[in-house]
């Protein structure tokens, strides 16, 4: 098989792409061919993994345009021609070469309540919360979350609007509205609304496109808008 | 502006992206109406003042307009120029006014007077 020819980004803010030649092998993923990199081109090159199997969310990148989980993308899948350019996630700040400062990212689930409130304690009977009921339903199709920030990445509007929480953070508090247990839901939804929040997003469904893992962050936030106008006009927020 | 002003503005480009959706559909259908059967102005002029059915029609059609424009030219305005806050809600606010000025001109033209 033919060489890779594989551009990499180099510096943080300010640099430009290296070049590296990457022998080519059967069912090899971007992450390999950027391991490969690191381990026999230049011990320089900073990037993250930890599980390489789509579990940990720590190793997406922008590959050849699009923002992926690169341990879970194949080569033959993303390098038509054998070219690949690897570059760090949008709309995120560069720490050095492919990795960058998840920390607005996590900040803005902390923003969007994107944590459990309960009001039970370890002595109290355990909630029984149906499978089928539409609730439980709709957890269930967003709690699959990784958080790579491939969904940020590929979001416009976080580009366009710096305040905007993003799709995961949404997505997170979208299943959090559904949890019958939670007892933070005013707070949330408020945590939520207007034009950093929720009522920002376009629809434009790139997120949802991107995600990895399938789940729609787009749908997600529609209930939202919708949830956040019901709490408004009945003066629940 | 207040999260609660926001998200009524929200609710309400959605409700005027509704009507207007309707209206559109209404507007172009009689246009075209009056096109084919080869309808004068003085004849259309003739049917539509004094109707109080087109006012009322054309007068909900201008009020979703001069309420969805402004909100989204606000968010374009918003994210294109990184320009938020007072002076881009009453500049808005300004551009709503006048649409609802232009529009209720035009239809006081078109409607009003006449038998
Ligand atoms: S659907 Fe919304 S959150 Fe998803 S990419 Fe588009 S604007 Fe961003
Ligand atoms: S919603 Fe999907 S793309 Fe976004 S952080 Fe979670 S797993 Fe990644
Ligand atoms: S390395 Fe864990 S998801 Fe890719």
């Amino acid at each position: 098989m033919e060489n890779l020819k594989v551009r990499i980004w180099r510096g943080a803010e300010e640099g430009g792409f290296q070049e590296f030649e990457v022998p080519r092998q059967e069912s090899q993923t971007v992450l390999d061919v950027v391991t490969y990199v690191q381990r026999k081109c230049d011990p320089t090159l900073a990037y993250r993994f930890a599980c390489r199997v789509g579990v940990c969310g720590s190793c997406a990148m922008t590959v050849n345009g699009q923002s992926r989980w690169t341990c879970r993308t194949h080569v033959s899948k993303v390098a038509a021609d054998n070219r690949l350019e690897i570059a760090p996630l949008r709309n995120l700040p560069v720490v050095k070469d492919l990795v960058t400062d998840m920390r607005e990212f996590f900040d803005k689930w902390a923003r969007a309540r994107g944590r459990f409130t309960g009001s039970k304690t370890r002595k109290d009977e355990f909630e029984r919360v149906s499978p089928e009921s539409k609730e439980r339903k709709r957890v269930d199709a967003g709690i699959e979350c990784i958080g790579c920030g491939v969904c940020y990445s590929a979001c416009d509007v976080v580009t366009w609007n710096k305040d905007y929480l993003g799709p995961a953070a949404l997505n997170r508090a979208w299943t959090l509205v559904n949890d019958v247990r939670d007892t933070a839901r005013a707070e949330r939804l408020a945590a939520v609304a207007g034009d950093a929040g929720c009522h920002a997003c376009h629809t434009h469904l790139n997120c949802t496109e991107r995600c990895p893992k399938g789940l729609s962050p787009t749908a997600g936030i529609a209930g939202l808008k919708r949830a956040v106008l019901a709490a408004t006009l009945s003066g629940e927020i | 502006m207040s999260r609660r002003s926001e998200v009524l503005l929200w609710g309400a480009q959605r409700i005027s992206a509704m009507v207007l959706a309707l209206c559109v559909v209404v507007h172009l259908v009689t246009m075209i109406y009056a096109v084919r059967s080869g309808l004068s102005a003085a004849e259309i002029l003739g049917r539509t003042q004094g109707s109080v059915a087109w006012f009322a029609f054309y007068t909900l059609f201008v009020a979703a307009v001069a309420v969805h424009a402004p909100i989204g030219l606000r968010t374009i305005i918003g994210e294109m120029c990184n320009w938020r806050g007072r002076g881009l809600d009453v500049l808005t606010g300004i551009i709503g006014l006048s649409l609802a000025m232009w529009g209720m001109r035009a239809v006081f033209a078109v409607f009003g007077g006449g038998a």
